[in-house]
């Protein structure tokens, strides 16, 4: 089977993608091994809410015309929108379709398929971030008695043992979990490294409101000192709530949660952890207050009329966290350390020394190979459902131009369909 | 760095140096490891005297530009005959000259003039392990207290935020804070 792009994974990204090729008229199939949302549907919690809010999910051509903006969508209803959106497209989604190997070929790539083999003049990787779970290799040194649980095989807390929980890890998911954990009597051990703490409301907004409109999500990834430092920040420590709940260490210390150190090793049938906790505490504090002080400057240059300026209590450490735990009283341990990308199919030389794809701004280093839905590829905001669109955009633009470098003699001149992008939003 | 020229900061560290480094020694992970050597003596006692010269980095061997020579020894408390310092207060020399290192350069990364940059440590022990009295109690400190009282051209916040990033990037804090394999062979 021959087409001039594949695009790799049917969710937000991928669906932005064929959307954008599909306006510029640019023949292309999207290979998804499950379903479309596939991710969305089988590796997440049941409680689980986008830390976005609705109106905040913003495809190209797809936006949220319901009532209630401000909420956040549970799982079912973030499926039923990646679904709606991919009907609304008429996404040429090929699902069940698993690819198992991407090779250059003559004219592009040969993509091999548990379902027939695919030539393309161009290859799409919207596979995802979160494909394999990063855990220390000491993980693998847990005594039989504890349980040792992925984040994305957790669903709800009556599926873990009753008894003492380690939750690693204290980004958006090891803070949810371990709030939930700890409410359902399972006493909860959190071991906290770098994270970032952030309140869900302020000054009488959403965070991400401000964020947004404050243009702080728009960065761009050639406007950074620190590139690989940017898109290795944790994710901020938030809940998807209306009620402007925060679920920061202060919160969680509030109901029982533990605190201790990064989990440094297993000895001896003990977990280590780090002394680094008030540090990481300090660090994540500081770093909270510098992004307030660049909303409350940028409210104050708007003329802005919003409530007034809020500071957050310092996150309490004990004196002296504890810089080990007895596993005998702990019956599972639950990894929220993260994921990377899965690119084991890849057959090509696009990867670094880690395992990473090397890619400047999704434009991979190979001739049209492009990457999209990596944390900080083109923006802050790329690692969101929001952010596909302009990466989507931006990259299809770059895809086009290789598509007309590299055809061969007298290439049937394609009708720009810029049409299509006027065209009224479909409402959700 | 627009505002580092400006205001003509002068920490003494070389930042430009530092930053080159970095960005070259992520092209060249190997030469990034680095060996740190102490060859050590007994004097008699509880005192011995340890040497630093050589060292390997970027590759190669490297030298100090001259030899360091540090006694270390015990009290007279603890009836000995208190030619150096003690081994632990070594260990805080080594954490003292890594965070005012870090606080420096990271003052000079981001233009803040420091003044004066004064830290005061203090390692809390209960010697019952030492001395075998008491399995429970560990050997080692039981906790670390620096306080730096830091004199600067910066905000409150810009100043904690020194210290906090000093922390982060620093090896010694690291290797206090977390475990490290040590073996320990004889002939």
């Amino acid at each position: 089977m021959r087409t001039d792009v594949i695009v790799i994974g049917a969710g937000h990204a991928g669906l932005a993608m064929s959307r954008h090729l599909a306006a510029r008229s640019i023949d292309h199939v999207v290979l998804e091994r499950g379903e479309v949302a596939n991710s969305w549907k089988t590796e997440r919690w049941d409680s689980l809410r986008l830390l976005t809010p609705n109106w905040q999910s913003r495809l190209p051509g797809y936006e949220y015309r319901g009532d209630d903006p401000e909420g956040f969508r549970t799982m079912p209803e973030t499926i039923a929108f990646l679904e709606g959106y991919a009907r609304a497209i008429a996404a040429p989604v090929r699902t069940r379709t698993t690819v198992t190997s991407v090779r250059r070929a003559e004219d592009g790539y040969a993509v091999s398929t548990d379902r027939g083999a695919w030539r393309a003049r161009a290859v799409v990787l919207a596979s995802g971030a979160c494909n394999l779970p990063s855990v220390p290799p000491f993980a693998a040194a847990l005594p039989d008695s504890v349980a040792s649980v992925y984040s994305k095989d957790y669903r709800n807390p009556a599926q873990l043992a009753e008894g003492g929980v380690l939750v690693v890890g204290a980004s958006a998911t090891g803070v949810q979990l371990a709030e939930e954990i700890q409410r359902s009597g399972r006493p909860v051990t959190l071991a906290v490294g770098e994270h970032i703490r952030m309140p869900r409301r302020y000054r009488g907004r959403d965070i991400q409101w401000w964020m947004d409109t404050a243009g702080i999500l728009e960065l761009r990834h050639d406007e950074v000192d620190d590139l690989g430092r940017a898109r290795n920040v944790p994710s901020l420590q938030l809940t998807g709530n209306t009620e402007g709940r925060t679920t920061d260490l202060n919160a969680l210390t509030a109901i029982g949660v533990r605190l201790v150190g990064r989990l440094a090793g297993l000895r001896e049938g003990k977990a280590l952890f780090s002394g680094s906790l008030a540090n990481q505490a300090a660090l994540s504090d500081l770093k909270m207050n510098r992004l307030l002080d660049a909303i409350d400057a940028w409210a104050s240059a708007q003329g802005l009329d919003a409530p007034p300026r809020e500071r957050f209590a310092p996150t309490r450490i004990e004196a002296l966290p504890a810089l080990s735990l007895d596993l005998r009283g702990i019956r599972t341990v639950l990894w929220a350390t993260g994921y990377r990308p899965d690119y084991s199919w890849l057959e090509l030389p696009v990867l670094d020394r880690k395992g990473r794809i090397r890619h400047a701004g999704g434009v991979a280093d190979a001739p049209g190979l492009y990457v999209l839905g990596l944390p900080f590829l083109r923006r802050r905001k790329s690692a969101l459902i929001d952010g596909a669109g302009d990466d989507a955009r931006a990259l299809s633009a770059r895809l086009a131009a290789h598509l007309d470098a590299t055809a061969k003699a007298a290439p049937i001149p394609r009708i720009a369909r810029a049409a299509d992008f006027a065209s009224p939003a479909i409402s959700f | 760095m627009t505002a580092v020229a400006e205001k003509q900061v002068k920490n003494g560290v070389n930042v430009e140096a530092l930053l080159g480094a970095r960005e070259a020694l992520s092209k060249a992970p190997e030469a990034a490891k680095f060996n740190w050597k102490a060859t050590s003596k007994w004097v008699g006692g509880t005192h011995t005297r340890t040497n630093m010269k050589s060292f390997f980095g970027l590759g190669q061997d490297q030298s100090h530009k001259s030899e360091f020579s540090f006694d270390t020894d015990h009290p007279e408390i603890f009836a000995s005959e208190d030619k150096g310092a003690t081994p632990v207060e070594m260990v805080l020399t080594g954490l003292a000259g890594c965070l005012t290192a870090g606080v420096a350069a990271v003052a000079q990364l981001r233009g803040i003039q420091l003044r004066s940059v004064k830290a005061t440590l203090e390692g809390s022990m209960d010697i019952q392990g030492i001395l075998g009295i008491d399995s429970d109690v560990r050997n080692g400190f039981d906790g670390v207290k620096v306080h730096f009282d830091i004199d600067a051209d910066g905000t409150r916040e810009e100043i904690a935020a020194l210290v906090a990033q000093s922390q982060k990037r620093s090896a010694v804090y690291d290797i206090l804070t977390n475990p490290t394999n040590v073996s320990v062979t004889v002939n």
